[in-house]
């Protein structure tokens, strides 16, 4: 059922008008069959601009609520979604927006065991997640599956984007051939990101989509295309497949996706103590350390008295100024870096080491209501 | 001379987005450049140690190592994951 109806017709003369489109284009794009992983920053505009655009199909995976700190770039949202699921008020949003699109939700954590199943009703993949795992799941699974995968992160006021086609060019693993150390990776929570980065980087991912379902243009694939935006600046790299790609090479061994945990695989899980706790033991014990590895900016928002600010990328140079032989109590934002700080400690040789559960937001919480939070 | 950039977290740890470096027997070839620029202190063995960079020659991804030559640009990219 690809015809277009009169309403459709109105909809998208802007794209029937032109040559690289016509009616065939737009059929095309109503049988085409789209899986965006993620409805965060990237997958804001993704989502809105391919449904916007007439995707007859658009597959959206997420399992997260609206917070309050995702309106500042996930504009798929509004305020008054806080709270809500974000599959629920995407659908609702991108229904209103075009009720010519089939918006299927999949409310699924992606795994190495449901992954392949779900791209199978997919042509193209579109990876919108901000972690590796996730990453590296929907590269194993389209690289294997013989799908499209068009690729983006962002960094603060950074953004990269790819089209991996493993049949064509190269894959993620090409580039990156193993997640990098958890210890290493800072989140958006963590690092921060201006919100028109995914915006600018999320609609590139949307318009390469149409490119490869128009048959239009020059896809990304084998290029690697960076934005620094406070340089105001492209860079186009050309990458060609690794020879060596244990996915997409001659001597490939990964013959099914590969699961990894999120957190400091392999690392002990660190012992995590109360804010209330952290509170009386600063109370009685004068030798007690206690760590703050959050940025400047951060500390200078709030932090704990009696903490000493070391942000967890400079942690490793600093080691000298941490006693071995005294306690130590490591805190960030919600509790993230300090599990990183922990097994980065750990590693160095520390052996009196706790977590504070929750950071300086449990902290604010449930010893000083008065502390702000961010 | 080369010219050797710093992106993402890279650059922020390192303090530089660029450098201006003599070809020389330490900057002779791609691994010889890492190897030396993670001599210069704690932050930049730290950030230039990790075996997950993408290292570009002439805006070109290089898979192992390769020589460098006069008024060749290098550029060092981590892995980013934000969404
Ligand atoms: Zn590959």
């Amino acid at each position: 059922m690809d015809d277009l109806s009169q309403e459709e017709l109105l909809r998208y003369s802007r794209h029937l008008v032109m040559p690289e489109v016509t009616l065939d284009g737009q059929r095309a794009l109503k049988r085409a069959r789209v899986l965006c992983v993620g409805t965060g920053g990237l997958g804001s505009p993704l989502a809105l601009y391919l449904a916007a655009a007439g995707i007859g199909r658009l597959g959206l995976v997420e399992f997260d609520t609206v917070d309050a700190s995702n309106i500042q770039r996930q504009v798929l949202y509004a305020t008054g979604d806080i709270g809500r699921p974000k599959l629920e008020a995407a659908r609702e949003r991108l229904a209103g927006l075009n009720p010519h699109v089939d918006i299927v939700p999949h409310a699924l954590r992606l795994s190495a065991d449901n992954v392949m199943a779900l791209l199978a009703d997919y042509d193209i993949v579109v990876d919108g997640s901000d972690n590796f795992p996730t990453r590296y799941l929907v590269n194993d699974a389209a690289a294997l599956a013989g799908k499209p995968l068009v690729h983006a992160s962002v960094f603060r006021f950074e953004g990269q984007l790819s089209v991996f086609d493993a049949r064509r060019g190269p894959c993620l693993r090409c580039l990156f051939p193993e997640p990098p150390p958890a210890a290493l990776v800072p989140s958006c929570a963590e690092g921060g990101v201006m919100g028109m980065l995914p915006g600018i980087i999320g609609s590139m991912q949307a318009l390469e989509v149409v490119k490869l379902v128009l048959g239009r243009g020059k896809p990304l694939i084998g290029r690697l295309l960076l934005f620094d935006g406070l340089g105001g600046e492209w860079r186009s790299l050309t990458v060609d497949k690794d020879p060596h790609c244990a996915l997409c090479g001659p001597g490939a061994s990964i013959d099914r996706p590969i699961a990894y945990t999120p957190d400091c695989a392999g690392a002990e899980a660190p012992a995590q103590v109360s804010a209330e706790e952290v509170a009386a033991r600063l109370a009685a014990d004068g030798s007690l350390q206690l760590v703050d590895v959050r940025e400047p900016q951060e500390y200078a928002i709030a932090h704990i008295p009696g903490s000493v600010l070391i942000p967890l990328g400079e942690l490793e140079g600093r080691l000298a100024e941490l006693d071995p032989a005294r306690p130590c109590i490591l805190t960030c934002h919600r509790g993230g870096r300090s599990l990183r700080a922990h097994a980065l400690l750990r590693l160095a040789g520390y052996r009196d080491l706790q977590v504070l559960a929750g950071g300086v937001e449990a902290w604010a919480r449930r010893v000083d209501p008065s502390m702000p939070r961010y | 001379m080369l010219r050797v950039r710093f992106f993402a977290r890279i650059r922020e740890v390192v303090g530089e987005s660029q450098l201006e470096l003599p070809l020389s027997a330490e900057t002779a070839t791609l691994d010889a450049l890492q190897a030396s620029l993670g001599t210069r202190g704690e932050a930049w063995r730290g950030a230039l140690t990790e075996a997950n960079l993408v290292r570009a020659v002439n805006h070109q991804v290089v898979h192992g190592n390769t020589p460098l030559a006069e008024g060749d640009e290098v550029a060092f990219y981590p892995p980013v994951t934000g969404g």
